[in-house]
């Protein structure tokens, strides 16, 4: 298979239909129950009779279901739309993929700023605490409605990575192959330590009121702050310094703390925009699932993942500090114990954590491959040279 | 692809290994070892690979290959996980050639190692004749660029594998086009062994 290359500003899939999947409730990992949950969630490409192309793409912290296309009378695409459609990575006219909002998101699956049904009024902190787990049993719950009995693949980066390894170790026989990208096993202190900082940000704010402020105004100084330490984590010394330099902005306001530097600037300009498209209470919540999970549950994952058929590929990137690759290699020594089948590749990018939404050119490569082999089966393809 | 269009290092190594065995190739480079030996003898291969591009072909060639250094990516195996660990042409560029081979044995029951023979009469003749560092077929790099670190000869990896108490169970010495018999120490380019922990009844004699 040959991949053209194409402007992914100028092609995308198309218009997207964002669904609602919703069910009578789940138990959750602390055994507290939520009822009813609803799921949203985006389907691209079509199901094959055998249902054996379904690929579900897991989002990151601040991802949604809308993966591909646009919507109706909007132009922003998908946030991984250079990688979703015909011709492209996960390719739609083979496979069927699916992208749902996280359990605990704001982008129409249920979370905090849900209505709870008892009260008629937002959940805020009445939410009870997820996990990673209990996102993937939503997900599970999706699947199982859309009939699929087994995945192709699971595949998702950062907080995606650690739900593909949910999927991985607690539904081994639901899926045929994972890819996890630039995440981990569990968080390192380090890690820990930025998403708190996120979380004391939004609850210094004076607006965020206890996770009670739906009939006011929300949060949205300290929500933008998390955003922008986020933000500095997601890139590189090098990318930031290539992207901005010590740029000063034009700016006459008389402030004597002004955003001098276009870094300044930038990162001011995306805490801004987050909050108008992100909650608070969802950003406390699915950081803390994000800094609660481990994969293996203190044990070491060789373990767990003894005796799984499924094939995985782990891609991790050389600049990305947030997740480095370290913790991916473990990932990958782990499947070695177990005798699964990985591959690994360390993309040498400079853009920090960004670069897995960033490195098309070089995920597709790895991902259009791999899956194409686990699609059709084991074969050498292509003449090798001698 | 015919059988006579197979490198002839290659061919050897496909003559060692018996049909639907596990393999890991240490060094695999673009996966062209590991697909001629899944398509002719249905091994369970997987590779270890330190370039990014090369790995890029190999995933294209549907091969199972991780991104890592032969240094210290062998650790993480269980014992025996493997029928045979392939360390050809690759050996002379680790590091700790001691510590890889140890590993490599206890990973594989049985290892192929593959070099270049630095005693080969060409070699000798432009160190004794020119005073430089040799440059060859199989050693084709000047001594400013080459990834070699190791320089050994036929005989030094025999030695090597007397002083470890390393089995050699084959052994087979080229040049570009064919077996040498006499002398190989002297004339082959390419010597290729196919060792193992496991103690022989007779350990063959060689010079």
């Amino acid at each position: 298979m040959t991949i053209e290359k194409t402007n992914p500003e100028e092609i995308t899939i198309g218009i997207s239909q964002i669904h609602y999947f919703t069910f009578d409730g789940l138990t959750l990992e602390n055994d507290e129950k939520l009822a009813p949950v609803t799921i949203a969630y985006e389907t691209y490409g079509s199901l094959n009779i055998e249902k054996s192309n379904a690929i579900l793409i897991v989002h990151a912290l601040s991802g949604d279901s809308h993966v591909a296309g646009i919507y109706k009378g909007e132009n922003n695409p998908g946030w991984w739309d250079n990688m979703v459609g015909p011709g492209k990575a996960f390719d739609t006219n083979n496979y069927y993929v699916i992208c749902s909002n996280v359990l605990g998101g704001c982008k129409g699956s249920t979370g905090p700023s849900s209505v709870n049904s008892k009260i008629g009024k937002p959940y805020a902190l009445d939410f009870p605490l997820i996990t990673i787990n209990d996102m993937v049993n939503a997900q599970k719950r999706l699947i199982e409605h859309l009939g699929i009995e087994k995945l192709l693949s699971v595949v998702g980066g950062s907080m995606g990575g650690m739900q593909v390894l949910s999927w991985l170790v607690r539904y081994p026989e639901k899926v045929r192959s994972a890819i996890p990208i630039a995440t981990t096993v569990r968080h390192s202190p380090q890690q820990i330590a930025f998403d708190e900082v996120g979380r004391q940000a939004i609850m210094a704010d004076p607006d965020w009121k206890f996770g009670n402020y739906y009939e006011g105004s929300p949060p949205d100084k300290g929500l933008a702050i998390a955003r922008m330490v986020g933000h500095i984590t997601y890139m590189s010394d090098t990318s930031m310094a290539e992207k901005f330099g010590r740029q000063k902005k034009n700016n006459t306001q008389p402030f004597k703390f002004i955003a001098d530097f276009e870094v300044e600037g930038y990162l001011r300009y995306k805490g801004d925009n987050f909050v108008k498209r992100f909650d608070a209470n969802s950003y406390l919540y699915i950081t803390k699932a994000m800094d609660n999970f481990d994969a293996s549950h203190g044990k070491p994952l060789s373990e767990v993942l003894e005796g799984i058929k499924a094939k995985v590929l782990v891609i991790a990137f050389k600049s990305d500090w947030l997740y480095p690759a370290y913790q991916s290699k473990e990932i990958v020594k782990a499947c070695k114990l177990a005798g699964i089948e990985a591959t690994y590749c360390e993309i040498d990018s400079t853009y920090g954590h960004d670069a897995f939404l960033l490195e098309v050119e070089e995920e597709t490569n790895l991902i259009s491959h791999f899956v194409e082999n686990v699609f059709y089966g084991y074969e050498v393809t292509g003449e090798y040279e001698i | 692809m015919k059988y006579k269009d197979i490198r002839i290092d290659h061919r050897i190594i496909l003559g060692m290994i018996e049909s639907h065995s596990a393999v890991l190739d240490l060094g695999c480079g673009t996966g062209e070892l590991l697909s001629i030996l899944i398509k002719e003898k249905n091994v369970r291969g997987q590779g270890i690979e330190i370039d990014e591009k090369a790995i890029y072909k190999c995933v294209a060639k549907g091969l199972t290959v991780s991104h890592e250094d032969i240094d210290s990516g062998l650790a993480e195996y269980n014992d025996k996980s493997f029928d045979y660990v392939v360390l050809n042409q690759s050996l002379q560029q680790i590091r700790n050639v001691n510590a890889v081979l140890e590993d490599a044995l206890r990973v594989g029951k049985r290892v192929i190692v593959g070099f270049p023979n630095f005693t080969y009469y060409k070699v000798r003749l432009q160190i004794f004749f020119y005073g430089k560092t040799p440059v060859t077929g199989a050693l084709p790099y000047q001594w400013y660029e080459t990834p070699n670190l190791h320089f050994l000869s036929i005989s030094d990896f025999i030695s090597f594998c007397q002083l470890k108490k390393i089995s050699i169970e084959k052994s087979l010495f080229l040049n570009k086009k064919r077996n040498i018999a006499i002398l190989p120490n002297l004339f082959a380019q390419i010597g290729i062994f196919l060792i193992s922990k496991q103690p022989l009844r007779a350990m063959e004699v060689y010079f």
